[in-house]
């Protein structure tokens, strides 16, 4: 990473989720990508590390129109590596921020 | 049986929400005691200075119930069996770079599996502590989980004990090898400690600030090095780890907003599990830098990522609670560009006391290091690799045969150079109770220093040798020509020949190109030359 | 406070006072800018040992392997004690000359820097 990276994710805290690949996970990933206009996807062997200044949402209703099924939040569990940030969930989000944001 | 079935759905329930299903599945578990007082019940949750005024305050942001917890556990376990078993099948463990890689699950069975195990001891016990029954809950479920990890571990693992050396007996070997008392001493310092310390070290500092570093690079290296298996039971460990980390989280901004004479404490703890954990994690520098054929990135590229940048954010989330940085963070950031090479450096040191083996890296390999480390690889480091890669090829092969100094606190050998001087070994000393005590850092020194009843305890390898206490009951050190070294690796168990000293000549290494036909370890260009 | 417990007054056991080691003490060596040994070493001596003993056989058996071990001139070498110089009498017990049970002493030898100047 260069020094003027390193200061621009210094001035806007960074949040992240990491899901393993798989194929339910791609699409759980295409509807965070969708999202999150501002979250860059970054590949790394067997899994997708997503980082975003601030804030990242998951919604249920993105993912349930890729999947084609209902899907319950919670199976998040089944496919999450790692995350950063405050975490906060209803049944239709699961929010990632930081406050100070 | 149809008009039975609309009059069923007419009478069935709403569906809860998650938090109403969370408050009834978790809150409603408790209840008031009759005939004893809750302070006899819970009698360690205060004695650690930690003031809590209400423990409904607690909020699990998962909410996650047991019904849902069997759930969703039951299923990952079903995926991780379904494809440990393919990979036995398969013969998967044939599928890997090469040899050398499998040191690195030495490291990992040996030195980290154990550690899930008392993970899964200390939440049950932190559990146990707690009188809210939000926190009981999740130390529960923690609890479980660890168990879990460690036995996904054990079978994943003990298909290579089937091929490979030095795997045999690793429970064994986490309480006795000399350096596996630095992973164990650790999380013994957690567990001996009151359960608000205990969570905030484990959950929070271990789980939220550095656990990134352990799994996503072992778990990256393994799929980069073609360990399927390995991935699988990893990823299915981290998948729990999302949890524990927000645990962590939730923990310490719970136990800051309870009351403010709090924060200093809980800013106490953080400096020292900071600076443990921080230390514990040499081993995953070296095998980053060192011991994964396949690199992902390098220690100081990982540092950067997960510490630098992803903890500079959490730091600053947690700013409005009067808390800083943990000390001495610049200290580690100073020596990203020298850890993996001290530590590497003291395994080829003393591998004839290890029960994995090392090697001096090849020539390529030490182009990539001196592309990941500019400014220290070739001027301190490439001089000594090369220098051990002559006398080896002289058939001199450089073993260390005395035993170290260590750090009283963090257990290692006092490898590590001062913060502006990576030419000059960092000692740091006090006096307690009439006696000299030695340290690696002033982190080290600092925690020693704040508890010193504690640590003058520590179990230290090279004294417990020269002490007499690492033979077996039948060894004589009186007797002629007894051989102390020998001794200890008896009492270690290891397997002489089999499961130390350089990779260049192991078993490990003639069997995986016998059974393999590639070469176990990169052909140097030089030999490509000869050949041709 | 010594200690954060649960129990009043409570004190640890100190694991490696000198009589656990059977008539003798430790004591760690190390050897300025030469890392090659990776870490100051440590050793069981008896406390009567002769200063001297260390220039003339201990410290060039430990460190047998390095090339600038049969380099060193032991005129000029500067001794440290708990990181301080100091004029050792070398006639004197390393006991006598201040260096009882778990003392580090080091040495630094003016003109050798290590393999290739590295300090290793």
């Amino acid at each position: 990473m260069s020094a003027s990276q390193a200061e621009g994710y210094a001035q806007t805290p960074i949040v992240f989720i990491a899901l393993q690949t798989n194929d339910e996970s791609r699409r759980i990933i295409d509807a965070i990508e969708a999202d999150n206009p501002h979250a860059k996807v970054n590949a790394f062997p067997a899994m997708v590390k997503i980082d975003a200044p601030g804030r990242i949402v998951v919604r249920r209703e993105s993912i349930e129109e890729r999947l084609g099924r209902a899907f319950d939040l919670r199976e998040l569990q089944l496919h999450l590596i790692s995350l950063s940030g405050n975490i906060d969930e209803s049944d239709d989000e699961f929010v990632l921020h930081w406050r100070t944001a | 049986m149809t008009t039975n079935k609309s009059s069923n759905i007419a009478k069935a329930p709403r569906k809860l929400s998650l938090k109403e299903n969370y408050a009834l599945m978790t809150r409603d578990l408790g209840w008031q005691p009759s005939y004893q007082s809750v302070d006899k019940i819970f009698p360690h949750d205060h004695f650690e200075g930690i003031k809590i005024h209400n423990w409904e305050g607690w909020e699990d942001p998962f909410r996650l119930t047991m019904d849902a917890y069997w759930k969703y556990q039951g299923e990952k376990e079903r995926k991780l069996y379904a494809i440990i078993d393919a990979f036995q099948q398969n013969n998967g463990q044939f599928n890997v770079t090469d040899a050398r890689y499998i040191n690195t699950l030495k490291l990992f069975l040996t030195g980290v599996s154990p550690l899930e195990y008392a993970a899964h001891r200390g939440f049950a016990i932190a559990g146990r502590a707690f009188r809210g029954v939000g926190p009981r809950v999740a130390c529960q479920m923690q609890a479980i989980d660890e168990l879990r990890h460690v036995q996904t571990q054990i079978h994943t693992i003990s298909h290579y004990n089937k091929f490979f050396n030095g795997l045999h007996d690793f429970k064994h070997m986490h309480d006795r090898v000399w350096y596996l008392s630095v992973p164990k001493s650790y999380f013994d310092d957690a567990m001996s400690a009151g359960p608000f310390e205990f969570i905030t070290a484990i959950s929070f500092s271990f789980e939220y600030v550095l656990t990134n570093l352990l799994f996503m690079p072992f778990m990256s290296g393994a799929a980069f090095n073609g360990d399927m298996a390995t991935v699988t039971f990893g990823f299915s460990a981290q998948s729990d780890e999302s949890r524990h980390m927000t645990l962590g989280l939730e923990v310490v901004k719970f136990i800051l907003e309870q009351d403010p004479d709090n924060v200093p404490i809980v800013q106490k703890w953080l400096d020292k599990w900071f600076w443990r954990g921080y230390r514990l994690l040499t081993l995953v520098a070296m095998m980053m830098d060192y011991m994964l054929p396949k690199r992902v990135m390098s220690w100081a590229e990982a540092w950067e990522i997960y510490f630098e940048q992803n903890g500079g954010s959490l730091f600053r989330d947690l700013e409005r609670y009067g808390i800083r940085m943990p000390k001495y963070h610049e200290v580690a950031t100073k020596e990203k560009n020298r850890l993996s090479h001290e530590a590497w450096a003291t395994f080829y040191n003393y591998t004839a006391a290890t029960d994995f083996h090392t090697w001096v890296p090849s020539s390529q390999e030490m182009n990539w290091l001196s592309e990941k480390y500019p400014e220290t690889f070739d001027r301190y480091y490439r001089p000594r690799f090369e220098f051990w890669r002559e006398r080896q090829q002289q058939g001199k092969r450089f073993y260390n045969p005395t035993l170290p100094m260590l750090c009283q606190t963090c257990q290692i050998p006092m490898i590590f150079t001062e913060p502006d001087d990576p030419t000059k070994i960092c000692y740091r000393e006090t006096e307690y109770r009439g006696e000299k005590f030695h340290f690696c850092s002033d982190g080290c020194k600092d925690i020693f220093c704040d508890e010193p009843e504690k640590y003058v305890q520590a179990w230290l390898p090279v004294h417990q040798i020269y002490q007499g206490n690492c033979f077996l009951p039948d060894a004589d050190p009186t007797a002629p020509g007894f051989n102390p070294l020998a001794e200890v690796l008896r009492y270690y168990n290891l397997n002489v020949g089999h499961d130390n000293g350089d990779y260049a000549d192991s078993p490990d290494r003639r069997n995986w190109e016998q059974w393999t036909g590639r070469p176990g370890a990169p052909v140097e260009e030089e030999e490509v030359g000869k050949a041709a | 406070m010594s200690v954060i417990a649960a129990v009043p007054d409570y004190r640890g056991e100190m694991l490696d006072r000198q009589e656990k080691f059977h008539g003798k003490q430790l004591l760690y060596i190390g050897w300025e800018d030469h890392l090659m040994y990776c870490a100051p070493l440590c050793i069981p001596v008896d406390p009567q040992t002769p200063f001297g003993a260390l220039p003339k056989e201990i410290i060039p058996n430990l460190y047998a392997e390095h090339p600038d071990v049969g380099l060193i001139d032991w005129d000029k070498v500067q001794w440290f004690r708990s990181g301080q110089p100091f004029d050792p009498d070398f006639a004197a017990s390393v006991l006598d000359n201040g260096l009882g049970h778990k003392a580090i002493v080091r040495f630094r030898t003016p003109g050798l820097a290590g393999i290739q100047g590295s300090c290793s």
